[in-house]
């Protein structure tokens, strides 16, 4: 089965995986932190309209108002509360669409791991099936078709996004279901639930953090481009591919207004990805496949 | 080899019908079709009208048959809202989205193949640590976005290049590069580690004793080896890349199969919808097969299984 897992090399020396590592965690921590609790210590509202203060430019630039160190939109909204209001969307629809697809892909990929055989053969032909249908078209489909919603996002990246899981789970599971320790408990007479959820997954859950932090990345950039596209997260909610959207307008005279929100997601994706990239290092499972 | 290439097309079939299956369920999942095509106006006459006129007062497993039969011989239907057949719609948009993604991956190829040996050549020393860099960088950028910044500064500050459209092919360089930059990180990864894996093998330390000059080891020895999955990964991302340039090609406004796809989900229009999902898939499977073919003449071993 060929399909495009961006195959890691480890980082050179382990000081420059470690550092990468820790800027990672600090990114993902502040931006988390940001998305609890900035709404809270903020004063301006993300969803206040102020026609009359329109487009004001962030601090940085000449016409910047005191109240709003980021500016504000296209119909005067504070940019700093809706960005942090942003923040939320983007880690809610991430670790949501991560539960979701990695509880599809960890149990198809385990038992077909496991089992061998026949049940093998569903579970390959499952991710087959799965990889040659397009994401980002069939996502757009259902969002259209269904109605625009951040559950519905949610339940439609889970659904879609578990491949990655189910060919590491599967992987993982078919070098380890001979070793010792397993035969060991089934040998003690454990029950075949038992020997998955207590012997099996324990012993490839690193590598499944691993695959559950690219996912993350994946799903944050999915949901930021339906947003972009008007079929992800309704208005007025401020989701950073909305913002970008709605900036799209403005971007030849402020562009600061899609710079703003997209530096942001940026910034957050590669955060997510330099602590994937930190974990695989630091567990030493250089080889995904 | 005959074997094995008979086993993958069934098993590519077989994916084909069940990819047709989920896109005939995902055109239902909006509940009642006949009245979001006869819209918000209509009387409850007619929308029965509309029932009877597109066939979907039928039972749905004849309905689906129905156009499962038509579509293995090219007919996907009249399309509701352009007025024309589906697969003139398709087939007058597709070379545009195939141009786009051979642009999107001869780029990509001209790019990460020449860093991945790069620095795998140069392995632990700053070069590698910036290419390894770039490739986070790439990773992380969303792709909508960095459409929209190349449209400022090589559009608006620049001005070589128009900002959207069909036109030229000038109006494909920018589609292009953000879609190159979609395959570029796992390409660049992948050459860097298949080269660091062949410089440090049996026969490459034969080819040095040989007396062989190091251009000839790295291009003819080491790179031979190191394309394998290179050639492999780079047909699948093109499938990949098709899919995804919907995106771009709905942010350019170039009219290929993506900006199909979007325009027929914001009409409603699911002929076009279905038929677009499963053309993308029809390729990204022949794509998969090209790929295991390719692979088995490249790497011998490969041939029996």
């Amino acid at each position: 089965m060929s399909e495009p897992i961006a195959i890691h090399v480890p980082l050179t020396t382990s000081r420059v995986g470690v550092a990468g590592f820790t800027i990672g965690i600090a990114i993902v921590a502040f931006i988390a932190v940001v998305a609890l609790v900035g709404n809270q210590l903020l004063p301006q509202d993300p969803f206040i309209q102020d026609l009359g203060n329109r487009l004001k430019p962030p601090f940085w630039m000449e016409g910047s108002q005191p109240g709003h160190l980021l500016g504000t939109d296209q119909l005067g909204r504070d940019y700093l509360a809706r960005l942090a209001y942003g923040a939320r969307i983007s880690l809610l629809i991430g670790i949501m669409t991560v539960i979701t697809s990695g509880l599809i892909g960890i149990t198809l990929g385990v038992l077909g791991g496991f089992f061998g055989g026949r049940v093998d053969d569903a579970v390959l032909f499952a991710i087959t099936t799965r990889l040659s249908i397009p994401v980002v078209l069939v996502a757009l489909a259902v969002v259209g078709l269904m109605g625009s919603g951040l559950g519905l996002v949610v339940a439609t990246l889970g659904l879609l996004l578990w491949d990655r899981f189910a060919v590491v789970a599967r992987a993982t599971t078919m070098q380890i279901r001979s070793l010792d320790y397993v035969n060991a408990a089934r040998c003690a007479g454990a029950s075949t639930p038992h020997l998955l959820i207590r012997e099996i997954l324990p012993n490839i859950a690193s590598h499944l953090a691993v695959v559950a932090t690219l996912e993350m990345a994946l799903a944050i950039l999915l949901e930021a481009a339906l947003s972009f596209l008007g079929l992800g997260v309704p208005p007025p909610l401020p989701s950073w591919g909305l913002m970008i959207a709605e900036g799209k307008d403005y971007m030849f005279f402020s562009p600061w207004v899609i710079m703003v929100p997209g530096v942001s997601l940026f910034v957050l994706v590669l955060g997510i990805n330099l602590v994937g990239d930190g974990l695989r290092n630091l567990l030493g499972s250089e080889r995904l496949r | 080899m005959v074997y094995l290439i008979a086993r993958r097309l069934a098993l590519g079939l077989l994916v084909a019908f069940t990819v047709m299956t989920l896109a005939f369920m995902l055109t239902r999942l909006s509940g009642d079709l006949a009245i979001s095509i006869a819209g918000p106006a209509a009387t409850q006459a007619d929308v029965e009208i509309v029932r009877k006129a597109y066939g979907l007062d039928r039972p749905l497993y004849i309905q689906f048959f129905t156009w499962v039969g038509r579509a293995m011989i090219g007919d996907f239907g009249q399309s509701y809202f352009f007025k024309d057949s589906v697969a003139n719609l398709i087939g007058r948009r597709l070379p545009i989205t195939l141009t786009l993604g051979l642009v999107g991956l001869s780029l990509a190829l001209i790019i990460s193949i020449p860093l991945g040996i790069l620095a795998a050549l140069r392995e632990n020393t700053w070069i590698d640590r910036g290419v390894t860099m770039f490739t986070m960088v790439g990773q992380a950028i969303p792709s909508f976005w960095f459409a929209l910044i190349l449209m400022i500064v090589l559009g608006l500050h620049f001005g070589v290049l128009p900002i959207s459209g069909t036109g030229t092919w000038q109006h494909f360089v920018m589609p292009g590069i953000v879609l190159a930059f979609t395959a570029i990180p796992a390409l660049t990864r992948l050459t860097r580690s298949g080269m660091i894996e062949a410089m440090a093998s049996d026969y490459i330390r034969t080819a040095r004793a040989k007396g062989l000059s190091r251009a000839r080891i790295v291009l003819k020895h080491a790179l031979r080896n190191a394309a394998i999955p290179v050639v492999s990964i780079a047909a699948v991302q093109l499938g990949f890349m098709l899919g995804g340039s919907i995106v771009i090609e709905t942010v350019f406004a170039l009219h290929g199969v993506g900006y199909l796809g979007w325009e027929s989900i914001a009409k409603n229009d699911f002929p076009v919808v279905q038929a677009v999902v499963l053309v993308l898939a029809a390729i990204y499977i022949g794509l998969t097969l090209l790929a295991d073919i390719l692979n088995a003449l490249l790497d011998p071993r490969l041939r029996t299984g």
